[in-house]
């Protein structure tokens, strides 16, 4: 069988744990024990088979579903195998952690949990294997229902709810688009398959809509600025594994999306559309992350941190169209292997650091970081994996982040080539507020690991937080052990990426790399640059090694145990700690325009004094509430038309129809 | 090919007409009908004249498809839906006379209106139809819009839920009279629709009743927002 029948019945299987699921609605044991490990086993065989299928030919395949005479059509080529090979290598991850995370008595019942995540795994492959819009769009919709589903899990609280609704809306809009941009693509040709679109030569002017719509809609779904709002709604109200799910993997699926379009149906690229990429994505990037650095919800800022990462992506993304515009393939291929590197590589690192927030929150039932801290010595095993994630999120050697920025600020030098004056001025500026992005990102995250794990608790019934159970520990493991491999053995997968890179653009960075060995990673010559983190590791390891063994030696006998932050204070309490608050004052400070707050100081004379902060987004008050405003008032003038009488409303279609009759008369 | 053929082929495209205007009749009489029991009867012969005309056109056309079709109707709307529709008026206990929004006059001058206007609607279409019953489209365009006409006027439920199916009688014959039947599959799909349409109706007429006393449905303005 070939590759694509194999993916198809694994597939399939998903489907068919989700109907078992439907069977055994309330037997929680079955559901966890065997359904959803079972789902990880599937997702694990995915990505295998889409690891070999990426070094293969293209294979399409037509699914007799659908409607009379237009049947599903079905590609998977570089670019699909690439992003099933991480929906696959996420998924398993959070498959087996989800297996020791849901339990009894949390509003869906599991059966229900379990149809809906392996519907939304599904129709993530179907998304990136459909290749006709008619498949591509039932697919999307159906990712986008079933992750609104599992959104509103508990769908009893109030805020959750509203949550999902934002969600929804943001993505039915986003769709609208989508649909938009195929119609405009398949060029008045009738023919919705993606053969007929690829093989269209469209105007400039309709090439230009087509990828502005592809960017409104995808931006939706990926969350770039301004359409960002549901993601900090959103990702906190799901369940740790549907965000997990949600924003290492579905967020993917829309990068997929702008590079299907972007790259392989429109022929030919404008270099303002690169530019508008990069200007986007750096915008989305600096909003993301500052935003993350003042969250006090250890949630919300994971999907600030998402937002900032999708920000990266379509930097990256951004430049590659810029120099494919300008026939420097070379470099696009080497800007765009930077993104899908980040693309993975985020995957595995958010995924990893959604999980941990879950096995803390289930452990301590708190979201808020002012009421957690020093769960290190209490989770050990979350706390060290988590830190491995938050390592790699903040792009230190030698994880995986770093591999990916690096090679997006190397391509960045390379803009100085560009035959274009005024972009070569623009663009070593969005280089630096790259390089700025990236440490405040760091920032961000030694807030989110130091306020959680580090210090002493916050609360007494911290005292009784559990580790994670051995299933959960399993999920972060495999998460946390691909950001560490990818990090150290880079060279591989930048073979496997040279694939798409081949299809999108004709050309590679692979051979370049291979040529300078597998140790030393240099993506031109290893004059320019190369970085080995085999080697960095080592030298990391020994300077640690040898500086334990100075200390030992130069100190032996006078190493004291203290507690930690105590500054020589006596009597040390929890409250006497750097709060998350405090922590991100700073950002807070320097970054005031961005930022809405509304502050609650108190008074000296106060007998209990409540300081509150509440962080708000100004463009849910300069866009978003006056649309919604303006949508209520004509609805309201629509109301008249309600007169509540059934005599009335026939009559209205009465009317409506004779209008229309008399119409086709004076026609 | 027997010698009398051609007169009895004129004779049956002239019952054509005669069942179509049989249907129009039919319409207005159920416009101008006061009792729920006499709308029903009504109802039951105008799905009778359907199937009439349904059978003469399939015979002078020689389709097959259209003999089911009119089976379907047969068992539908004239045996089927009136059965349905007497045992909903017998539990509902609602056999009384029933009022109308406008005065009866008023109304058959308002159908008039409709009539010519469909005619005059229907005679260019016509002319483009293949149809050996061409020349009843603005018939069956006549019907449908008197139908609509009866649901608005009418105060009560169960002779709205009849100008619905009325309605529905009119549409079919238009397919019937301007292209010989629609496609079976569309056909089967109204059918099943009308079908659970009255059992949702009949429900929704109980529940109606339940809450208001009444089957008036100038209860159901108070379900408005506000």
């Amino acid at each position: 069988m070939a590759h694509l029948d194999w993916i198809l019945v694994l597939v399939g299987g998903w489907l068919g744990l989700g109907l078992l699921g439907i069977l055994a609605l309330r037997h929680t044991d079955f559901v966890a024990r065997v359904l959803f490990p079972a789902g990880a086993a599937i997702a694990l065989g995915l990505a295998a088979i889409a690891l070999s299928a990426l070094f293969d030919d293209p294979e399409t395949a037509v699914l007799p579903l659908g409607l009379p005479n237009l049947p599903f059509h079905l590609r998977l080529d570089g670019l699909s195998a690439y992003f099933l090979l991480v929906i696959g290598a996420a998924g398993a991850g959070i498959s087996v952690f989800a297996a020791g995370y849901f339990r009894q008595g949390e509003g869906t019942p599991p059966g229900l949990l379990c149809l809906e995540y392996h519907v939304f795994l599904a129709s993530m492959a179907l998304v990136v294997l459909a290749d006709d819009a008619y498949a591509f769009m039932v697919m999307w919709e159906t990712m986008a229902l079933s992750s609104f589903f599992l959104v509103t899990a508990n769908h009893r609280v109030p805020a959750i709810r509203q949550a999902g609704f934002l969600y929804l809306l943001v993505a039915h809009i986003g769709a609208i688009a989508i649909l938009l941009c195929f119609g405009v693509l398949q060029a008045n040709t009738g023919d919705y398959s993606f053969a007929n679109m690829r093989a269209q030569s469209l105007s400039p002017l309709w090439a230009s809509a087509a990828f502005l719509l592809a960017t409104f809609g995808f931006g939706a779904k990926a969350g770039i600025l301004p359409l960002h709002v549901w993601l900090p709604e959103a990702h906190p109200a799901a369940p740790s594994p549907v965000s997990a799910l949600m924003s290492g993997v579905m967020l993917k699926t829309a990068i997929y999306g702008i590079l299907r379009i972007g790259f392989d149906l429109l022929n030919a690229q404008l270099w303002w559309w690169g530019a508008l990429l990069l200007a986007l994505g750096l915008a989305t990037a600096l909003f993301g992350v500052v935003f993350s650095a003042v969250q006090t919800d250890m949630k919300r800022l994971l999907a600030y941190s998402s937002i900032e990462n999708i920000g990266l992506l379509f930097v990256g993304i951004g430049l590659g169209v810029l120099f494919n515009a300008y026939g420097m393939h070379a470099l696009s291929a080497l800007a765009l292997t930077a993104a899908l590197y980040h693309v993975i590589s985020h995957a595995f690192f958010k995924s990893l650091l959604f999980l941990g927030t879950g096995s803390v929150l289930h452990a301590t039932g708190e979201r808020s970081l002012g009421k957690l801290g020093g769960l290190m010595r209490r989770m050990p095993w979350v706390g060290w994996l988590v830190l491995i994630g938050v390592l790699a999120s903040s792009g230190l050697p030698p994880l995986s982040g770093f591999v990916a920025e690096w090679l997006l600020l190397q391509s960045f030098l390379f803009t100085t080539e560009l035959p274009n004056s005024f972009l070569n001025m623009l663009v070593p500026v969005v280089a630096a507020a790259i390089a700025l992005v990236a440490a405040l990102a760091g920032y961000a995250m030694v807030k989110f690991f130091g306020v959680i794990f580090l210090g002493q608790p916050r609360e007494a019934k911290l005292a009784e937080a559990q580790d994670a159970s051995l299933l959960e520990r399993a999920g972060l493991i495999w998460l946390a052990s691909g950001c560490v491999v990818l990090g150290l053995f880079p060279v591989p997968l930048i073979g496997a990426i040279d694939r798409v890179t081949q299809l999108l653009i004709g050309t590679g960075i692979a051979s370049t790399v291979r040529n300078n060995g597998w140790l030393l990673l240099a993506p031109t010559t290893l004059e320019r640059a190369s970085y080995s983190p085999l080697i960095f590791l080592a030298v990391t390891c020994l300077a640690v090694l040898l500086a334990v063994l100075l200390v030992h030696r130069l100190y032996h006998g006078r190493v004291r145990f203290a507690p930690p932050w105590d500054c020589g204070y006596p009597a040390q309490t929890a409250r006497m700690q750097d709060t998350a608050e405090g922590f991100g004052q700073p950002i807070r400070q320097i970054f005031e325009p961005f930022i809405r707050m509304r502050r609650e100081l108190p008074s000296p004379f106060d007998e209990k004094p409540i300081y509150h902060v509440r962080i708000e987004d100004h463009l849910w008050h300069w866009l978003y509430l006056p649309i919604a405003r303006t949508t209520e008032r004509f609805a309201r003038l629509v109301g008249r038309l309600q007169q509540g009488r059934i005599a009335i409303y026939l009559l209205y279609s009465f009317l409506t129809l004779l209008v229309l009759l008399l119409v086709v008369v004076a026609k | 090919m027997f010698f009398w053929e051609p007169e009895v082929n004129t004779l049956l495209t002239q019952s054509i007409n005669l069942f179509a205007t049989g249907l129009l009749v039919l319409a207005f009489a159920m416009i101008a009908q006061r009792r729920i029991l006499t709308l029903i009867h009504l109802f039951t012969l105008q799905g009778a004249s359907l199937v009439a005309a349904t059978l003469v056109v399939a015979y002078l056309t020689d389709q097959h498809h259209l003999y089911y079709s009119a089976a379907i109707t047969f068992v539908l709307k004239v045996v089927l839906i009136p059965i349905l529709l007497h045992r909903l008026i017998d539990r509902l206990n609602v056999r009384w006379d029933v009022e109308t929004l406008f005065n009866i006059p008023t109304t058959m001058l308002i159908g008039i209106v409709l009539v010519i206007f469909a005619f005059n609607l229907a005679t260019p279409i016509a002319g483009l139809s293949a149809s050996i019953a061409r020349g009843t489209l603005g018939i069956a365009l006549a019907s449908v819009l008197l139908s609509f006409l009866m649901m608005i006027v009418r105060a009560k439920a169960v002779p709205q839920v009849i100008g619905f199916l009325s309605m529905e009688n009119g549409l079919f014959f238009a397919a019937t009279a301007a292209t010989s039947g629609m496609p079976m599959l569309v056909e089967l799909g109204i059918a099943f629709d009308v079908l659970v349409g009255i059992l949702i109706l009949g429900v929704f007429m109980f529940q109606i009743r339940e809450q208001f006393d009444s089957l008036d449905i100038r209860h159901l303005e108070k379900l408005k927002e506000e």
